[in-house]
């Protein structure tokens, strides 16, 4: 790991000061990813921004039908919270099933989506979800969100603030962890919401992705046989060590089934 | 039983400093003006190296020094040493090519050691080691088994044809051929057993110390037997004698194994130190571990078993190639051989066995003893063709294992394999599994797992295995360049408390609570006065350091030598200070009595004697409380046992849950109940992690695929049932503790267990076989393909 200067500002103002005052500057939520990739050198940066101490960015609220959640909330935070376990139960039970304790009481939301690690679990959330990416400058649809590959359509120094999510009339996500790492070989999050039938997979592919052939038959019958002979394209999926595409793919219809079963 | 005696469930007395954050590891020991080494290892798995420019390296901040392997062979060090030699079918001894700690020329595994930076801080020198240039030319690679032995495959060893490092074989080859002859039925079966990764919690660490005023050297290590090391890198790699060099193993956090060897980084920083005239260490990062410490099992074999028409086992025919990697690690030639071939005999009266091991070097990283070693390799390969042959030719299970069992009147038992095995009683251990793991029950836990659409399986294996290594005379006719004995030292101090020094070494196994309780026991004295002192070789006389489950059956056993010469001496003490003579005098529960009166002497009263003899037969008898003893164990001790495993799998995933774990073993005399339970409750972890989760990947190019925890899968504690272990014990006949040993016996006797409970539960679905680690989607792929292609095909297209 290269040596490098840490700033800690308590507004998000300071924090993009920080940021644009910075050589190569890196925001730093709860270490979880960006720490392992600086030890292996991957990341070099000059200044880390930490954002523990920036109250704006903490807190969970409801309000108007939408859970709004702060950047830095952690998982833990998220996995206890009596607000989203009245109102998204399935978001409460996603993030309480992330990695393990010692991440889940470091890793936050804002880290988790701006990484888009393609094997998280929080992808499959807000895409399911329909969520509103909220940042210092705009709001960003969940759908346009992730746009490929460890890449969103943050812009260079663009902070995110908090996510806001509608409350769905049901939703469950069903995750295959990987047994070593236990990120999601695939997750998928079923949700019949007020914008019609969601169903967002994660882990499988480069990027969370959304089944339309599985929200139009979810979208006629909510039920897990709704799904039954739908078939996902291994094509476009991972394929390595931990999962071929094949299981991948298998794994898709039977995590999305399950997942339907679940909301029943 | 004394409260802290034998049979007693004492609390580990080290746990206290691990739990207050006392303990003391190797990378906690820090020596004034030290400096810190980074090993350049090489990123591909086979290359020549054209040459190295360590210009930019030296000239960063903080850098003292660079060495290459050039280097060391200017100052005429030696290869890495493998302490076994092996012969090959024809007679000739095995191919054992030089292992120089830092290669000079050639690169053969990703992580080989091609130079070390040395720098005033850890960053600098880790910095620095990225600015070595080397130009490596790279070279055709071999990773498998089958890659090392295909006609015309590339060479690892330019002088090593066919990569072969020895074609051994054991058993009679006739006579076995005879009996498959007269066959009514011939079993056959492919295993391969699944190369692991040791992955003990601390990561390697090695400090070299000299100080050029006395001239001593000094190499704190973790090792589990800091003597082995001071003998083969003092006189086989750097010349240094053994007066001149002390080896400290301090607390070590855990080996299994893969802290007994010798290894590179131990012979750099001390060769370094002695260079630079300051102290140099090293520690592995936890991706270094990965790639240098020695790997375990990779054997990939063919096995044949013969059978009458009623089940009776007439012979047993093997072919194993087994996976040595680039280099012949310590006991990397015993391990594929006498700890595993001899063993093949398991709990049957197989009358006729033949075992041969072809051993190929492959660019790979070496691969030695792991938890087992050997034993396992073997235990599986059994336990898996004696389930097949119970399918094949339709007979229970647990019926064809008792039909061919050794039975207990025939102990001593002499087996075709060379071993004889002293006494158990495998019906015994068979017996209680069953009952403990309600095994009649299951067909009602199979049905209720059909309601929830699980495939549910039991599984059995009965295991013999053989530890306490070894008989120093057998060993060297087994080509053993070492006596396989133990050290002790038992100090009584002038107020009766006890100072044991053991050259066993204690990592994780709990020897400074058990050693305690055989000195409490045979003394008559409590734990609290009893100090055991191990991992130095300036404290030690000589030690041959623990692995094979030998501490308690050979470690043990000097102690209670050197305990009977304390008893032996104390007797005559007393006899003088109790006026009678030393024939009539007893010892028990502390006292030395006059038999048959109330006349009697506390222990600690005779060691004050010793100590303070002023009444005292100083014409007879040396002043003092102290013995010492070495023990050569007169065989090998032989643990066996039954392992009972239950599974359910999800058809639709492949996930394989464990759901049942029974052990019923026959450790011989426990020391420590709670202690042994721990060592069987790790074992199981271990080998049910090598048979649902754990294995080493290697890519064609010899890149390691699973070099990280993110994909090499350790066992977690949420993915086990509590364990339900217990034993029935056939004292060891030849040892004074009638002990036998038990830090293996899980990781040997369940993953056949576990491998026979999965085909139990997919067999009625038309699965056929199943290899090692049975990984969820594996087992989908079986399931798959037993039902003449399925989804998984159709979804793929
Ligand atoms: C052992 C282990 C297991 C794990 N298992 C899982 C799992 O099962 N499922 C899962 O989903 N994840 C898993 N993770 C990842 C974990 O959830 C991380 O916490 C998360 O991916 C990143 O969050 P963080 O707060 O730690 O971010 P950091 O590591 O601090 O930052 C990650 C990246 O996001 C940027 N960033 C951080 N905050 C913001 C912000 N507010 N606005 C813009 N950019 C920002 C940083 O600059 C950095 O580039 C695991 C991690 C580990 C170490």
């Amino acid at each position: 790991m290269q040596p490098f200067q840490i700033h800690r500002p308590s507004s998000v103002a300071e924090a993009l000061a920080a940021l644009r005052g910075a050589g190569e500057g890196k925001l730093l939520a709860g270490g979880q990813s960006l720490i392992p990739v600086m030890k292996l050198d991957l990341a070099e940066p000059t200044d880390l921004v930490s954002l523990a101490g920036i109250d704006a960015l903490r807190g969970i609220r409801s309000e108007g039908g939408r859970v709004v959640i702060g950047a830095a909330v952690s998982h833990a935070e998220v996995e206890a919270s009596p607000d989203v376990a009245a109102a998204i139960p399935a978001l409460a039970r996603l993030a309480g099933a992330i990695g393990d304790a010692q991440v889940r009481n470091r890793g936050t939301l804002g880290g988790s989506v701006a990484h888009a690690d393609p094997a998280a679990d929080y992808p499959a959330a807000l895409v399911g979800l329909g969520a509103t990416v909220v940042t210092d400058r705009r709001e960003i649809g969940a759908d346009s969100f992730f746009t490929g590959l460890f890449e969103t359509a943050l812009v260079e120094d663009e902070i995110v603030t908090a996510v806001s999510f509608p409350v769905p009339e049901r939703a469950a996500y069903a995750k295959f962890p990987n047994p070593a790492s236990k990120f999601a070989i695939v997750g998928v999050m079923v949700a019949a919401t007020g914008q019609g039938v969601r169903v967002a997979v994660t882990g499988a592919g480069p990027s969370v992705f959304r089944v339309a052939e599985m929200e139009s038959a979810l979208a006629d019958g909510f039920r897990p046989e709704a799904l039954d002979g739908i078939a996902v394209s291994s094509d476009e999926l991972f394929g390595d060590g931990d999962a071929s595409a094949e299981y991948r793919a298998h794994l898709v219809g039977v995590m999305a089934r399950r997942a339907v079963a679940e909301c029943a | 039983m004394s409260a802290t005696g034998i049979g007693a469930s004492v609390k580990r007395v080290e746990d206290h400093r691990f739990l207050i954050g006392r303990g003391r590891y190797t990378d906690d020991i820090n020596r004034p003006g030290q400096l810190f080494a980074v090993i350049v290892r090489s990123p591909v798995a086979h290359a020549r190296i054209a040459a190295i420019d360590a210009g930019e390296a030296l000239a960063a901040p903080g850098v003292v020094a660079v060495y290459t392997g050039a280097d060391m062979a200017a100052d005429e060090v030696g290869g890495l040493p493998c302490s076994w030699l092996v012969y090959s079918k024809d007679g000739s001894e095995m191919k054992e090519p030089v292992h120089p700690p830092l290669v000079p020329d050639r690169a053969r595994h990703v992580g080989d050691q091609v130079a070390v930076v040395i720098a005033e801080t850890r960053a600098q020198a880790k910095a620095a080691a990225g600015l070595v240039d080397v130009d490596y030319q790279e070279l055709p690679v071999l990773v498998t088994c089958g890659d090392a032995i295909t006609d015309g495959a590339p060479l690892v060893w330019d002088d090593v044809p066919g990569n072969t490092c020895f074609d051994w074989e054991i058993g009679d080859k006739a006579a076995t051929d005879a009996a498959f002859a007269r066959a009514d039925h011939v079993v056959r079966l492919d295993v391969v057993n699944n190369r692991l990764i040791p992955n003990a919690m601390e990561p390697r660490c090695a400090i070299g110390d000299y100080d050029p005023g006395s001239d001593l050297t000094t190499l704190y290590t973790t090792s589990q037997n800091p003597h082995v090391i001071r003998l083969l890198m003092g006189n086989f790699v750097l010349g240094i004698p053994e007066s001149k060099l002390r080896v400290v193993a301090p607390d070590v956090g855990g080996g299994f194994g893969s802290k007994i060897f010798h290894y590179a980084e131990e012979a750099i920083v001390t060769w370094a130190s002695r260079k630079l005239g300051r102290p140099v260490k090293w520690t592995a990062e936890r991706s270094e571990s990965f790639m240098s410490d020695a790997h375990g099992r990779d054997h990939v074999s063919h096995a044949e078993l013969a059978l009458d028409k009623e089940g009776t086992f007439l012979g047993l025919r093997v072919s194993t190639v087994a996976n040595v990697g680039a280099y012949l690690s310590t006991f990397g030639a015993a391990v594929p051989t006498y700890l595993y071939g001899t063993l093949l005999s398991g709990c049957y009266r197989t009358p006729a066995i033949y075992c041969e091991v072809r051993a190929v070097f492959t660019n790979t990283v070496p691969v030695d003893a792991y938890r087992g070693a050997g034993r396992p390799e073997a235990a599986y390969l059994i336990e898996r063709i004696v389930d097949e042959a119970a399918r094949e030719l339709g007979i229970d299970r647990v019926e064809l294992r008792r039909r061919n069992f050794i039975p207990v009147d025939a102990f001593p038992y002499q087996t075709p394999v060379a071993l004889e095995y002293d006494t158990g009683n495998y019906d015994a251990t068979l017996d209680r599994a069953l009952e403990a793991s309600d095994w009649q029950g299951f067909a009602v836990r199979r049905q209720q797992a059909v309601g929830r659409g699980m495939l549910r399986g039991i599984g059995i294996s009965t295991y013999v295995e053989a530890c306490g290594l070894a008989p120093s005379n057998v060993a060297g006719q087994l080509g053993a360049r070492a006596g396989l004995y133990e050290s002790a030292i038992v100090r009584v101090h002038p107020t009766g408390s006890v100072t044991v020094f053991t050259g066993s070494h204690s990592h994780g196994q709990g020897h400074e609570t058990t050693f305690a309780q055989i000195v409490s026991d045979r003394l008559g004295i409590d734990i609290e006065q009893v100090e055991v002192v191990h991992g130095d070789t300036e404290k030690i006389p000589f030690g041959m350091g623990t692995y094979g489950s030998r501490s308690l059956a050979v470690g043990g056993s000097a102690v209670v030598k050197a305990l009977d010469k304390i008893v032996e001496k104390g007797r005559k003490i007393a006899a003088h200070t109790l006026e009678a003579s030393a024939e009539d005098i007893e010892f028990a529960d502390g006292e030395f009595r006059v038999a048959g009166t109330d006349r009697a002497t506390a222990f600690a009263d005779v060691a004050f004697s010793a100590y303070v003899p002023h009444d005292y037969p100083l014409e007879e008898l040396e002043p003092g409380l102290e013995a010492s003893a070495f023990y050569d164990p007169k065989n090998f001790t032989f643990p066996a046992g039954c392992h009972v495993c239950e599974v359910e799998i999800d058809p639709e995933t492949g996930v394989v849950r464990v759901v049942a774990v029974t052990a019923s073993d026959d450790v011989g005399i426990v020391i420590n109940p709670m202690i042994v339970d721990g060592q069987i409750h790790g074992g199981l972890a271990q080998g049910i992690g090598q048979a649902l989760y754990e294995s080493c990947v290697y890519d064609e190019s010899g890149q390691l695929l699973t070099g990280s925890y993110l994909n090499y899968c350790m066992p977690r504690a949420a993915d086990f049932p509590f364990f339900n272990v217990g034993n029935h014990v056939t004292p060891c006949t030849h040892n004074p503790l009638g002990a036998k040993g038990v830090g293996e016996v899980g990781s040997i006797g369940v993953p056949p267990a576990v491998i026979n409970a999965v085909l139990d539960a997919l067999v009625p679905v038309g699965v056929t076989g199943i290899e090692m680690p049975a990984t969820s989607e594996k087992v989908w792929r079986a399931i798959c393909d037993a039902k003449g292609d399925a989804k998984g095909r159709a979804v793929a297209s």
